[in-house]
């Protein structure tokens, strides 16, 4: 979303830098405009940021640091335990990636077409969003319940013995994911909602005059021409599932053992468990994947810009 | 879009399909915060045979010493002070950034992509704090607000702020107006529209937000509301109809701004996506 942003906002600085920019002297729009903002900025989050890799070298106890080189790195990528959270981090934010975009898409098209209900059904799908994360985590810990739950009482109506969802090792992480999906997939619907919408209606009507099934206008047409919606979804779903924590923290706290536990929740045991510079060595890590991850890709998709 | 007659078949699946999807969790926490102890305990999905929710009400209000209330004074402050702090800053960065291009532009352009991008250094943060004398204190949790929230105002707001000609400006400095009256006077009441929105998607934000006042105001005299969900969760183990109560009553600020605001929040949460 960032970089498309950026976009428009470059055409319009060009225009911006036009007559009255010129004026050195007694400019109206001072610099002086970014004071307030900047210092918060700064303070909480440029000087946080750049001091974590200092202290990401150190052991660290809030009142003194002692340098101790790579040590904390060491111990994060030979534990177990603190290495399965790199992978499961990037296992959480592609499934919960991947079936928004699948299940957003596909609800955008079936929202905006001729469909009964379609206010109700739109609200109906985004309010989740709204939520708090705590309270669905919750909720759905009750839901998932492997013997009492509703899920699995209602799969053994039919005949399915239901998984312990959040309580089979195996299970746990995708679980979680899943219920990230249903909280989160109103917005990729919604993205996607304006970005089928600013389609021009002439592509549908041609295609309508040409004789195009349903299937192909869709593969023809809202495929390739909600491409930036789909960029969209993709970068801030990632964005956000990198870094997800109280979903997780809510529904299994990492667990059962550590098979849920992600870069965030290992942040937050190792803050607890007093262990700073190692907690702060995992942010560092998180950095770099979040950074290794979505910078390249943003510059990727957006060399890939279509014009409508 | 296709076929300009409704579908009644998908119609009728997709409603019943969004029934069980997504309003049963929502019936599930809406009954069993009625029910009484013992057959919220059963964790079924069933009809109440005993109402209790003025009951039910009452204990999870008055439970810890009125902890509740408590934490929903605190969101109140939180959610009021950063949200507020947030919009006078964004816009006064936005308008200058949109405005104005200088040798800082790409420079703060980049910062401020940065802020939605990293995720925050959690613990040297808090030893930021801790220098401050802000550790554990609200105007710390606000301010820490404020940061995290910037990135994402600024962007709404200059988008917006595109879109009004510069010939306004240069109508009121003509007139003798000087930066401060020029956008508190005339840029900032012509923002009202993106203000709403801004308000609107970080109230909802601020509020639900449990990770930044876990780490940045923990203690049981400063719990926001989320985290006396997260507490009330392991001491309510037996008592599943007041955690579903608490639930229900912390859904309840942004079900309302949601029913008030809903176009707003939409525009906001889809703006700048896709307009290229």
């Amino acid at each position: 979303m960032t970089a498309i942003v950026e976009k428009s906002s470059a055409r319009s600085r060009t225009r911006a830098a036009g007559p009255a920019g010129g004026k050195r002297a007694k400019s109206p729009y001072p610099h002086w405009f970014y004071l307030p903002a900047a210092i918060v900025y700064g303070v909480l989050f440029v000087i946080p940021t750049v001091t974590s890799f200092y202290f990401s070298l150190t052991r660290w106890n809030m009142f003194s640091s002692k340098f101790i080189g790579f040590e904390n790195y060491v111990t994060f990528f030979k534990e177990p335990a603190l290495v399965s959270g790199l992978t499961h981090t990037i296992i959480y934010a592609v499934v919960t990636s991947g079936l928004k975009v699948v299940l957003g898409l596909g609800l955008a098209v079936l929202l905006t077409s001729q469909i009964i209900g379609r206010g109700y059904l739109r609200s109906v799908v985004f309010f989740p969003v709204l939520v708090s994360t705590i309270g669905v985590g919750l909720t759905f810990t009750i839901l998932m319940d492997p013997e009492d739950g509703l899920i699995n009482q209602s799969l053994a109506l039919i005949g399915i013995q239901g998984p312990g969802w959040l309580t089979d090792p195996s299970y746990a992480l995708l679980s979680v994911a899943l219920v990230d999906v249903w909280k989160g997939v109103g917005l990729a619907t919604l993205i996607y909602i304006a970005g089928i919408v600013s389609i021009p209606q002439e592509y549908f009507e041609a295609a309508r005059v040409d004789g195009a099934s349903a299937w192909q206008n869709f593969r023809s047409i809202v495929l390739p021409l909600a491409r930036p919606a789909t960029f969209t979804v993709i970068l801030l779903s990632l964005i956000g599932g990198l870094r997800s924590f109280d979903l997780i923290w809510a529904m299994t706290r990492g667990g059962p053992g550590f098979t849920s536990d992600v870069i965030a929740s290992v942040i937050y045991k190792q803050y607890q468990a007093g262990f700073y510079g190692l907690s702060t060595a995992g942010n560092v890590v998180l950095f770099l994947l979040v950074t290794a991850i979505i910078f390249p890709l943003s510059r990727f998709l957006n060399s890939k810009e279509v014009d409508l | 879009m296709t076929s300009r007659r409704p579908h009644l078949f998908m119609s009728v699946a997709a409603i019943l399909l969004s029934v069980v999807v997504f309003l049963v969790p929502f019936a599930f926490i809406l009954l069993t915060a009625v029910k009484s102890r013992q057959q919220a305990s059963l964790l079924d999905f069933s009809w109440p045979t005993r109402f209790q929710l003025v009951q039910n009400f009452v204990d999870v209000v008055q439970a810890r010493d009125y902890m509740l209330i408590i934490a929903f004074i605190n969101s109140t402050i939180l959610t009021v002070a950063s949200v507020s702090i947030l919009v006078v800053l964004a816009a006064m960065v936005a308008f200058a950034l949109q405005r104005r291009r200088t040798r800082w532009t790409g420079l703060i352009n980049f910062l401020v992509l940065s802020g939605l991008i990293i995720p925050p250094a959690v613990v040297p943060t808090i030893w930021v704090l801790q220098k401050l004398g802000l550790f554990r204190t609200m105007p710390g949790l606000i301010l820490v607000e404020v940061a995290f929230g910037l990135s994402f105002c600024i962007l709404l707001f200059r988008a917006f702020i595109a879109t009004i000609p510069r010939e306004l400006d240069e109508a009121a400095i003509i007139d003798g107006a000087g930066p401060l009256r020029l956008f508190f006077r005339v840029i900032l009441p012509l923002l009202r529209s993106v203000i709403i929105t801004v308000v609107v998607v970080q109230s909802v934000t601020v509020f639900n937000d449990f990770v930044n006042p876990l780490y940045f105001l923990p203690g049981d005299q400063n719990a926001t509301v989320q985290l006396t969900l997260y507490n009330f969760s392991s001491q309510y183990s037996t008592q599943y109809n007041l955690l579903f109560m608490d639930i229900l009553l912390i859904t309840i600020p942004p079900l309302l701004m949601f029913l008030f605001f809903n176009k707003r929040i939409v525009a906001g949460m889809t703006a700048g996506a896709i307009k290229g």
